[in-house]
């Protein structure tokens, strides 16, 4: 039995995804993930007991480096694409009070 | 010879040879943009002047003998999620309305050195994804073979200038099909490379360990050699792997199928495949046979679960990956908000299309805290199974075969209702990006309405050789094939 998306997980979800939806828009993401969850739910039919869970295909080792700069000193490049930007720095709203 | 009809290998052969110049191509390029760009929309920017300056450049290049290459002086489209320096690269989204990467995606630094001119960006579905090219924010873009249909997706934009011979090459990408499925749409050719040949350092990431970049081109061999143009290790993708075969342009020297084994998956070709997409299927079955290919029907049993497995992994990994636009360093910022969080969920909230925002919830919801094991993990699970498959396949099999997609392109307007449905057209293509596998899609037939039907030859990862030899044999023994022609572009 798929999970039924109850108005607790889209809210849940929204907060995850960061996202902030009306009633309307709330109401028609519900319908479309339990649509697709239902659907998903195929999955289940699968015997996947002592199957690991494949990631990457051509094995999941680490790729090391020196840790040595190589890209110079964007910063003002970098600044201009801010949608703020103040004293050399990205700008958000206050967030200490 | 008209430039318009050569291929890119051709038309640098020409310049090469002195016989045409490298700002002719670049021209001949605009002149169709100019004739059908209003119709097909294929462009979300173009560089005119730019191209007509690297002309000159790349001709003395040329010259002077720092260009020697195959494809010097073929002007080339590249799909609006790869980074060019200095250049707006949206993703198709309001949220990158404005955003101007300061670096260049790998692969178009290896273009610059292959003497190639980048000519613009090509639309496609928002931060593709989309099966149709109709979820990009600036508007939809129409399939050149017939303008009431969309061009598939996600890399719509560069299968449509192809075909509308609005550029010589593009890039694409492809996370479940993106190239395969708009190649078959408008009738051209192109690849999937296997994971990790071509660097994803500067495309901007949809689902990570799915994406790549590939070639799409008017035939195998302009595809193979824009493959070894871009293929190749780079440090700056982890991913990157270090292949010592990549010499792709070689590999279609001998056209011959010439007991070459492919084999069909059986539950391909049962419910859900349109007649007319099944009949031009089983046609190229018989040309391969004919020219010497042995062709076996084998099982699939894991063919259901290829879908539900796909969309819970590649929906987790883009909710992961979206997370990074937020209106702070780059792109969209909502105009008004109360505090840093309601800014994020605003800014996002207006500048993402509805696909998007879709997937990026699936994705949340299957990585979050108690339905992880069940969705996310179960979907890993099934991953490894589906590849186990496929495994077993090849080794039996040189070449697995495919229809590139259930139907020919769809009207505009009929594949967003539904978005489950839509999902469901990806059937025959995103296995391979499960699995890592190479695949090239080849035009191989129409319908009664005139409409391109493509095949899919799959490979085992590093199998591309395989597949286009087998591709590049299939085409010789097809015979040219059709350009748009009838109520299109060209009406």
């Amino acid at each position: 039995m798929a999970k039924i998306i109850d108005d607790e997980t889209i809210e849940n979800v929204c907060i995850l995804a960061k996202l902030s939806l009306d009633d309307e828009a709330k109401e028609k993401a519900k319908q479309d993930m339990q649509k697709m969850l239902d659907y998903v739910e195929k999955l289940d039919e699968l015997d996947t007991d002592g199957v690991e869970p494949l990631s990457h295909i051509f094995g999941d080792e680490n790729v090391f480096r020196e840790d040595v700069v190589t890209n110079g000193d964007n910063k003002e490049a970098m600044l201009a694409n801010a949608p703020k930007a103040k004293e050399g720095q990205y700008q958000v709203p206050k967030t200490i009070g | 010879m008209e430039l318009q009809t050569m291929t890119a290998l051709e038309l640098s052969k020409k310049i090469r040879q002195r016989q045409v110049k490298v700002a002719d191509g670049v021209k001949e390029v605009f002149d169709q943009i100019e004739k059908k760009e209003g119709k097909v929309h294929a462009y979300l920017d173009l560089y005119k002047k730019d191209a007509l300056a690297r002309a000159k450049e790349v001709e003395k290049g040329i010259m002077d003998g720092t260009y020697t290459g195959p494809l010097a002086g073929v002007p080339i489209a590249v799909k609006d999620n790869i980074c060019i320096k200095g250049k707006k690269t949206t993703c198709a989204s309001r949220i990158l309305e404005n955003f101007v990467p300061q670096y260049n995606a790998e692969v178009i630094d290896r273009l610059e050195k292959a003497g190639m001119i980048v000519i613009g960006k090509t639309n496609m579905d928002e931060f593709a994804m989309g099966s149709t090219t109709e979820t990009s924010a600036y508007g939809v873009t129409r399939n050149p073979w017939d303008l009431e249909r969309v061009p598939g997706g996600s890399s719509g934009g560069s299968c449509a200038a192809v075909a509308a011979g609005e550029t010589f090459l593009a890039l694409g990408s492809d996370t479940g099909g993106s190239i395969r499925q708009p190649s078959s749409f408008c009738g051209v050719t192109g690849i999937k490379p296997t994971y990790g040949t071509v660097s994803r350092y500067g495309l901007v990431a949809y689902a990570s360990s799915l994406d790549q970049i590939g070639p799409v081109g008017k035939d195998v061999a302009d595809c193979a050699a824009l493959l070894e143009v871009i293929a190749g290790h780079d440090p700056k993708d982890s991913t990157s792997l270090d292949r010592k075969d990549l010499d792709f342009s070689k590999s279609i020297e001998e056209k011959k199928l010439l007991g070459m084994k492919f084999g069909v998956p059986k539950e391909f070709l049962a419910k859900g495949l349109d007649p007319e997409v099944k009949d031009a299927f089983m046609n190229t079955l018989k040309t391969l046979t004919e020219q010497g290919a042995i062709v076996e029907f084998f099982s699939v049993a894991t063919m259901e679960y290829m879908i539900p497995a796909y969309y819970i992994i590649a929906s987790a990994e883009a909710s992961s990956n979206l997370e990074r636009f937020d209106g702070v360093k780059y792109g969209y910022r909502a105009a008004e908000y109360e505090g840093l969080h309601d800014m994020y969920k605003k800014t996002r909230t207006e500048a993402f299309g509805e696909e998007v925002k879709r997937r990026i919830m699936l994705g949340s919801f299957v990585l979050s805290s108690g339905y992880y094991d069940a969705y996310y993990l179960k979907a890993l699970r099934t991953k490894a199974l589906i590849k186990q498959e496929f495994d077993r396949a090849f080794a039996k099999y040189d070449v697995i075969l495919a229809p590139a997609a259930p139907y020919t392109a769809p009207k505009i307007g009929e594949s967003l209702k539904d978005p489950l449905a839509m999902y469901l057209g990806d059937i025959y293509t995103v296995a391979v990006n499960l699995c890592g596998l190479p695949g090239i899609t080849v035009p191989c037939g129409q319908d009664k309405a005139g409409m391109p039907i493509g095949i899919q030859m799959i490979g085992d990862c590093f199998g591309e050789h395989k597949i286009l030899r087998a591709a590049a044999a299939y085409e010789a023994a097809r015979g040219a094939f059709p350009t748009p022609e009838r109520g299109g572009a060209e009406a």
